[in-house]
């Protein structure tokens, strides 16, 4: 299969370049020619929110970008989250109170939530689980996750 | 499997002559939410995309004669981002809020969710009500056409081969104005309206309703736009005797599908309760607008 678009692009800061199909997605760029595999597939259509990345500063799914569209773009990925070995604080929060059992959604939680913190240093738990209706979770029931990420948001603003 | 050709030009005329000489099928990418779902499940083929963000005209949103132009490929989070817009055209914004998860939003546009032409689309009914225009530019120059002429069913629109929309405009309101969208879904959340109403008013200063649109999804193949609903509120005080007349307009006029997420009954049932509900809202809005 011919593979024509030769696409590159900032991931996390790093210059990358790839060769990609027009059908190809971002995601199946960064999971299988990057081999950044933190991005999770959960159902290739946008539902799901497993595969959610940061591209110029947006949070989107990166199923639903085509990897040529990225060509040029600047993307933050969950392998860009911890400081070397220093955790974000959304990390460690996530693994102090469960906020993950399997962890296929975690790192589209963790990209998701700090996209929210950004712009919404205090929100409320309500705001909390609107912005994240679009990340699905078969484990938890969500509310450990609700926990952490507004525990998170209080250690961040030194509260 | 050949592959698709993929084009991002940077001039609108330069589009529109890649997508009117294409001999297969093609299709404009906005922000790729119904199509590279689409392309993911084998529901659509193309032989040719053509992405239409790299178009610097088609990006912003800019006042103009009192309203607004916003560009096609200007996304429902710019939109929602955008304080001006929210605060003249409320409903518009409703509409537009309820596209799927920010995730979406980040990307969706409301000339995508107008063209994709589901009859569920949230963005196009309040779109209808506030009177909204499409600039739509082809092969053959520039026209402008009311948003309702768009679609013409389910997934079929009156666009030309390689005709773009290029913008929409949202005329000035006068003063006392208010418009609102409400959809009825089974969740909260990421769901496909089974009804929406949008409407769209404006009161004269002793609080008489001079102007009126009333636009129903997701109750027939396109979007409805019903003048008997706006009759029934225009020389009015938008009572409730008013109300209760333009909501059993809107249940009259409703030809919805009966399936699994709403018999027919129950859709104009629900048609009737949510028409209400937006008109208040509505109201409420117009008079506390200067
Ligand atoms: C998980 C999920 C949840 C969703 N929830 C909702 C919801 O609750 N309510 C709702 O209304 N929608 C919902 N949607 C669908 C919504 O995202 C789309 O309808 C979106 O608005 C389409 O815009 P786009 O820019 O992504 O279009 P694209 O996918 O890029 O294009 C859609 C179609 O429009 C054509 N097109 C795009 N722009 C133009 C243009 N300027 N001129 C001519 N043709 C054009 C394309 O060729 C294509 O055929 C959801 C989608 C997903 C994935
Ligand atoms: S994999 Fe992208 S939203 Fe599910
Ligand atoms: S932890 Fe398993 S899906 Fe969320």
């Amino acid at each position: 299969m011919s593979k024509k678009h030769h696409i590159t692009t900032i991931v996390n800061g790093d210059e990358y370049e790839a060769l990609c199909e027009t059908r190809h997605t971002l995601l199946d760029v960064l999971r299988d020619e990057l081999r950044l595999t933190g991005t999770k597939e959960g159902c290739a259509t946008g539902d799901c929110g497993a595969c959610s990345v940061m591209m110029d500063g947006r949070l989107v799914c990166s199923c639903l970008v085509l990897a040529v569209e990225a060509d040029g773009k600047s993307i933050d990925t969950i392998e860009g989250m911890a400081s070397g070995n220093e955790l974000h604080p959304l990390q460690t929060k996530f693994l102090e109170l469960n906020g993950l059992q399997c962890g296929i959604c975690t790192p589209g939680f963790l990209i998701a939530a700090r996209a929210l913190l950004e712009r919404n240093p205090d929100p409320t738990e309500s705001e909390a689980r609107y912005w994240l209706a679009g990340n699905l979770c078969r484990c938890t029931g969500y509310d450990k996750i609700i926990r952490a990420v507004l525990s998170a948001a209080a250690e961040m603003r030194g509260a | 499997m050949s592959d698709v050709r993929f084009e991002a030009p940077s001039s609108l005329s330069e589009a529109v002559k890649i997508l009117a000489g294409a001999k297969g099928p093609s299709r404009a990418l906005a922000g790729g939410t119904d199509l590279i779902v689409q392309m993911e499940n084998d529901l659509l083929e193309p032989d040719l995309i053509v992405d239409i963000k790299k178009i610097p005209e088609l990006r912003a949103i800019k006042p103009e004669g009192g309203g607004f132009r916003i560009g096609a490929t200007v996304t429902s989070m710019e939109m929602i981002e955008d304080a001006s817009l929210c605060a003249k055209w409320p409903g518009v914004i409703d509409g537009v809020k309820l596209i799927g998860s920010i995730q979406v939003k980040g990307r969706a546009t409301m000339a995508g969710n107008l063209c994709n032409a589901s009859p569920g689309a949230d963005s196009v009914p309040p779109l209808v009500a506030a009177g909204a225009l499409a600039r739509i530019v082809g092969p053959n120059g520039t026209r402008e056409s009311p948003v309702e002429k768009i679609p013409v069913g389910p997934g079929k629109t009156s666009l030309a081969p390689g005709e773009i929309i290029e913008s929409f405009f949202l005329p000035e309101r006068p003063r006392n104005s208010g418009d609102a969208y409400l959809r009825f879904t089974p969740r909260t959340e990421m769901d496909i309206a089974v009804v929406g109403v949008a409407i769209n008013l404006t009161l004269d200063s002793a609080g008489v309703c001079t102007q009126a649109r009333v636009a129903l999804g997701a109750v027939a193949p396109t979007v409805l736009l019903v003048d008997e609903c706006a009759n029934a509120l225009i020389g009015t005080r938008v009572d409730e005797a008013a109300i209760d007349k333009m909501a059993a307009a809107a249940a009259a006029a409703c030809k919805p599908i009966d399936d699994k997420r709403g018999t027919r009954e129950f859709r104009i049932k629900i048609t009737s309760v949510l028409a209400k509900r937006v008109a208040q809202k509505a109201l409420e809005r117009a008079r506390h607008t200067a």
